[in-house]
């Protein structure tokens, strides 16, 4: 950057660390995948519908949930895109891409990365499976991303 | 519904980078410019109610940095932390309540101060979402995706949204980008969230709006144009992305119906005159048309096709030129709700739709609708 543009500017940033509370929900789900390699949900007393990832309230019924439901590792994609800008918060070197996906036994969709970087070779209804991370630091990144299958 | 009036708004080119204005320089700029134009000075303004984003602007509180630009020392002030139309509602309600009858909505966002991507990643809760990295654009490639194929849409038909709004832009002299653009400019454009390309998608902006909004009774001392409130509604949908329908505006469509109910619209194409609408990427617009009603679900893009939302159209869309000309984030609605208010006052110059008598705003919250506020509006 020019010098007389530097000098119109004042630099600054915000550093505020946090330590977010997990909420039992947060905290089960999380560990599950981390220990067991197990994706949680949990399922709505009245309507029924699982919700992946799980929460507290089914905002359809207003009922809390606490039935906890184990969904498959694997799922249907029913949106995906691949990107190919960069910031310094994205978990993968772009191109990568990220899927709305259906785990099996699920009412929800899924958010999460799949490892492809071609959306040619990408398809709405395509199947894909979670890869676990070996060593798991309590993100939601303990499943490192899916893959096709 | 003839209780809030607008009696005039001022705004300041959209710029990719006013970097010799600190943005309270930028809200002083258009309040400045509003006094002028009515010919009023701050004991005038019974009370002001700003729109910004803390993320945004860099400190918490962030109205107080404006406090002296909005006069607002020693005065009642509330802010909208939030896009700018949801600030007009609050400054319709501060009218209605017969509390104040003069109410100044100012909004403001200069982007080039900090990266829009990281902000935008805040956007999303720190458990399941914001460490995947998403923001905006890729939020917005799984939502055109999912649209475009679950009801056919094409690339081309998103295309020419982009061509419409930039040319609209032409004749709006406070438009940050100001330049024709073609179908084939689009489509050969960077892919940057697959099927989306870096055309499809609005620049980044810095500049500020601000408006005068008026009892009843007050209105005809500032102007002989008033233009009034006939209906309002808001609707959020789902947060977490997969716990929402992707494919249709669900919250725009039930924060629309609720307006059209409150000012008596039935068939919007045959009674609106013109329509601002916040696209926040090319299919967004079309995804728009359908909630707003203007077509039916999954026709969005043949709506492009018929020519119906171009200037000459049954139903002008975004003669300003749209987020996608220009898009200083939270002042956008406000921004949408100032172009409504130039066209029913008949002050639009040389994009002015002739004999516009009724018109639409609307606003957004949040990733790829997730917030909407939708505001019905009537000239004299």
């Amino acid at each position: 950057m020019s010098e007389e543009i530097e000098k119109k500017i004042y630099r600054g940033r915000i550093k505020v660390p946090y330590k977010h509370t997990a909420g039992a929900y947060v905290e089960r789900f999380i560990t599950e995948i981390g220990k067991n390699n197990k994706i949680m949900g949990v399922k709505c007393p009245k309507c029924g519908k699982v919700y992946v990832p799980p929460k507290m309230i089914c905002f359809t019924c207003f009922e809390k949930m606490e039935e906890w439901v184990e969904v498959g590792k694997q799922g249907t994609v029913k949106g995906f895109t691949v990107v190919t800008h960069s910031t310094p918060v994205m978990p993968l070197e772009p191109p990568y891409a990220y899927g709305i996906i259906t785990l099996d036994g699920a009412d929800t969709d899924f958010v999460h990365l799949i490892n492809e970087s071609d959306p040619k070779k990408l398809k709405i209804g395509m199947r894909v499976e979670a890869v676990f991370k070996e060593k798991p630091r309590k993100r939601i990144l303990d499943i490192e991303y899916f893959k096709a299958i | 519904m003839d209780k809030v009036a607008i009696v005039g708004v001022a705004q300041t080119k959209y710029e990719e980078d006013k970097i010799d204005q600190p943005y309270s320089e930028l809200v002083f700029e258009v309040v400045k410019k509003l006094h002028n134009n009515l010919g009023i000075t701050n004991d005038d303004i019974g009370c002001v109610i700003t729109s910004s984003n803390d993320f945004n602007d860099g400190r918490t509180i962030a109205n107080m940095a404006i406090q002296d630009a909005v006069g607002s020392v020693r005065k009642a002030e509330s802010r909208v932390s939030g896009d700018g139309a949801f600030a007009y509602v609050y400054g319709a309600m501060r009218i209605l309540s017969e509390e104040y009858d003069t109410v100044m909505v100012v909004s403001h966002c200069k982007c080039s101060e900090v990266s829009q991507y990281l902000v935008n990643n805040t956007i999303f809760d720190p458990y399941y979402q914001r460490h995947l990295g998403l923001d905006q654009i890729s939020s917005a490639g799984l939502m055109a995706n999912m649209y475009m194929n679950k009801y056919g849409v094409s690339e081309e038909q998103a295309a020419k949204v982009v061509v419409k709004n930039r040319k609209n832009a032409l004749n709006n002299p406070h438009a940050h980008l100001q330049k024709e653009i073609s179908v084939e400019d689009v489509l050969n454009s960077k892919m940057l969230a697959y099927p989306l390309k870096e055309l499809d998608f609005p620049p980044f902006s810095d500049g500020a709006v601000a408006m005068l909004l008026t009892s009843e009774k007050s209105a005809k001392k500032f102007t002989d144009t008033p233009v009034w409130l006939k209906g309002y509604a808001s609707c959020t949908d789902a947060y977490y992305l997969g716990h929402r329908n992707m494919t249709d505006l669900i919250g725009l469509e039930l924060a629309a119906k609720g307006a059209y109910e409150m000012a008596g619209i039935s068939d919007p194409v045959g009674e609106l005159d013109v329509a601002e609408v916040y696209d926040a990427f090319s299919t967004h617009e079309l995804m728009s048309y359908e909630a707003l009603g203007f077509c039916g679900k999954g026709e969005g893009g043949k709506f492009m096709d018929s020519g119906a939302t171009q200037m000459n159209g049954s139903i002008p869309v975004n003669p300003s030129g749209g987020v996608l000309s220009s898009n200083p984030t939270m002042a956008n609605g406000l921004i949408r709700v100032a172009e409504i208010v130039l066209q029913l006052m008949g002050k639009a110059g040389k994009r002015q739709i002739p004999n516009a008598k009724l018109g639409l705003a609307n606003g957004m919250n949040g990733i790829c609708s997730q917030g909407n506020c939708v505001l019905i509006f009537g000239g004299e």
